[in-house]
């Protein structure tokens, strides 16, 4: 993190009781950060009184009006391009990419220039802005509407990448990314919007680069993000029926990494398998399991495992679609050959 | 014309009904309103020119001679369907009847129907291609540069824009700046205006612009004014934060390309009204027969899901 004023509360895990969705604290993230700074503010597609596809802004053109709240023309490389123009010019634009397969509009703004301008300059010139968009399939909308394409950002020096899976975690996130004086891309699974989860009325931000250890154990390690997380959480409960007790770790970010967390449970657990819903190959799940190839090598008992979405387009047909994406009985039965039980 | 503008119609409402009894997956978005636009156009053009859609692409599929059960299937997702059930609503391609597919990026289809009259001019046909896109695609930047090279290479194709006036849930006088038309003539392209609830408007002026384009007299832009009935998806019910419920009434009584025609067809050519009754009950029995068809017809068998990545 290069922004030294952001002060960090990390503890508060299980507030009292207060529980909402994740669009709720996505919006409730955004809608604080706007109170608190005159510069942030969002553009996209439907953004205003349509509070986007996924009603994920409701209300907040409302509060802070239409030239903070700004619907777009349907012009992605246009309104980054703008994004990054405003960012260096002193505000702090969100923007808007209603799906994650639309970032390939994005891309020269998002990777030639929001990525490298501050390096280029020499550090005089700074990008403090947020992309947000969504991955995940299972939602029927065929391949061009499907896809997780974090990887491609995550490739890219310069760019920080957030994947939350709990609303907690969703609302520290937005926080800490709106703060953050570097381009920063969120991707929120569209699965999981209406997923509920404690958080507290209280403010907080997360940091980047700090992993989440969401379900400790002692026998294998399930590295997950975004939906996956409730994935290898589902398939940890299976486990344990089985007498497998697996740690679930969430990495949070991808870029920066919490490295270390990784390597410390897998050294703790000697096994490990990586789940994460983009593309198998090439994708995130190489990048953490050589992270934990590399620094828990002497410490495996068996070759880090990966699973990702299958290397095809996301299929239309329901029945094809559910083949492609990670599930927790594939966790259990690799889980389940990697512990040495059949 | 009047027997393929109400075959779309029924097409789309029996996938409404599909849709909102749960029976068909993901997203539908309907034509409902802009049938003489595809029939219009695709009335004007043989079944070796190509066409590229859009989202809202079930009618430019059905007007360039789809078959209504094989689509049926690639909605529910079943083998039978038009893409093997891989593509759904947003995605039909058939290429025995030139279409080169329907495209879920907005504006994403610029450069493929422009490559395709490339590849025209190159193999020496006198084929032409079509790009039907929404107001909204003027947003994207590649429609621009598409035209661009489409004049300097004179390539005989044909971009349809179809002005329903709103991109989703937000009206284009909010994100579309100047002339639309203007846009095009720009780039020195033969541009035209008609009325797209009149079909017989739109026949005769891509009648004109096909023959210009098949002449090797280069591209062409048609702006159709356009209203749709229905939400931007089937579930987009709630509409009155963006269109009211009295502008979408007035466009369905006055303004509805099939009474439209209808109606010419009685006044200007003796037409009986038993006779349009007659067509709509044989177009509905045809599609309830698609239906059935696709309820019936098989999944893809799971093997097939790693099929067709690569050629
Ligand atoms: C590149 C891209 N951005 C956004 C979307 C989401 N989206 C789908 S349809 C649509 C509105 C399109 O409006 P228009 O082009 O006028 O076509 P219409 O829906 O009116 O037929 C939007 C924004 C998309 N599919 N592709």
């Amino acid at each position: 993190m290069s922004t030294p004023d952001v002060q960090y509360s990390i503890s508060v895990r299980n507030p009292q009781g207060r529980e909402i969705t994740f669009a709720q604290a996505i919006r409730e993230a955004l809608a604080e950060e706007m109170r608190r700074d005159p510069r942030v503010f969002i553009i996209g597609e439907d953004v205003a009184e349509a509070g986007t596809v996924f009603k994920v802004l409701t209300g907040l053109v409302d509060e802070f009006g239409p030239e903070r709240v700004i619907d777009s023309p349907i012009s992605e490389a246009g309104i980054t391009g703008m994004g990054v123009g405003a960012a260096i010019t002193g505000m702090r634009p969100v923007v808007d990419i209603m799906f994650g397969d639309f970032i390939t509009l994005t891309m020269d703004q998002m990777v030639n220039q929001a990525a490298k301008t501050h390096y280029m300059s020499g550090g005089k010139l700074k990008v403090p802005m947020v992309l947000r968009t969504t991955l995940g399939a299972t939602r029927r909308s065929a391949a061009q509407h499907s896809q997780s394409l974090h990887a491609w950002f995550s490739h890219i020096p310069g760019l920080k990448v957030a994947i939350p899976a709990t609303p907690y975690d969703a609302k520290g996130l937005m926080k800490t990314a709106i703060r953050d004086d570097n381009p920063v891309a969120i991707f929120e699974d569209k699965m999981l919007y209406q997923s509920k989860g404690p958080v507290p009325a209280e403010e907080y931000t997360l940091p980047f680069g700090v992993a989440d250890i969401k379900r400790t154990g002692t026998d294998i390690t399930l590295v997950a993000t975004s939906s996956m997380v409730l994935v290898a959480l589902e398939a940890a409960e299976k486990l344990a029926e089985l007498g497998i007790s697996a740690e679930v770790v969430d990495p949070r970010t991808t870029v920066p990494l919490d490295r270390e967390t990784l390597i410390q449970s897998a050294k703790k657990t000697s096994r490990a398998i990586v789940i994460d819903e983009g593309y198998h190959s090439y994708g995130v799940t190489a990048e953490l399991a050589s992270v934990i190839a590399d620094g828990a090598f002497y410490y495996l008992d068996a070759p880090v495992k990966r699973l990702g979405a299958m290397d095809v387009p996301v299929p239309f047909s329901p029945v094809l679609e559910d083949l492609t994406v990670p599930t927790a009985e594939q966790v259990v039965e690799m889980a389940k050959a990697l512990c040495g039980r059949h | 014309m009047y027997e393929q503008m109400c075959k779309i119609r029924s097409f789309e409402e029996a996938a409404n009904e599909l849709y909102t009894s749960a029976r068909m997956p993901g997203l539908a978005h309907l034509y409902i309103g802009e049938e003489a636009i595809a029939v219009g156009v695709c009335e004007a053009l043989r079944r070796d020119d190509y066409i590229t859609s859009t989202h809202r692409g079930h009618g430019h599929c059905l007007a360039k001679g789809a078959a209504l059960d094989r689509m049926f299937a690639e909605l529910l997702g079943k083998a039978p369907g038009y893409c093997r059930g891989k593509g759904g609503s947003m995605h039909i391609a058939d290429q025995d009847t030139g279409n080169l597919g329907a495209n879920a990026i907005v504006g994403g289809s610029a450069g493929i129907a422009t490559g395709a009259a490339l590849s025209i001019k190159m193999r020496g046909t006198d084929q032409v291609a079509v790009c039907f896109f929404g107001d909204g695609a003027l947003g994207q930047g590649l429609l621009y540069e598409a035209m661009n090279m489409a004049q300097l290479w004179q390539l005989p194709v044909i971009y349809v824009c179809e002005n329903n006036q709103y991109n989703e849930y937000t009206h284009n006088r909010e994100t579309t700046a100047g002339s639309m038309l203007g846009r095009a003539q720009a780039f020195g392209l033969e541009a035209a205006e008609v009325d797209g609830q009149d079909v017989r408007a739109v026949f005769h002026t891509m009648q004109r612009l096909v023959a210009r384009a098949r002449r090797g007299e280069g591209p062409a832009f048609l702006l159709c004014h356009t209203y749709r009935f229905r939400g931007h998806h089937v579930g987009d019910i709630d509409r009155s934060f963006y269109r009211s419920a009295e502008e979408e009434a007035w466009w369905q009584t006055h303004r509805d390309p099939l009474k439209l025609l209808a109606d010419w067809l009685m006044a200007e050519g003796g037409v009986e009204p038993p006779i349009f009754d007659r067509i709509q009950q044989t177009v509905r029995s045809e599609v309830e027969a698609a239906v059935q068809f696709a309820l019936n017809a098989p999944y893809p068998d799971p093997s097939e899901v790693d099929r067709h990545v690569y050629a």
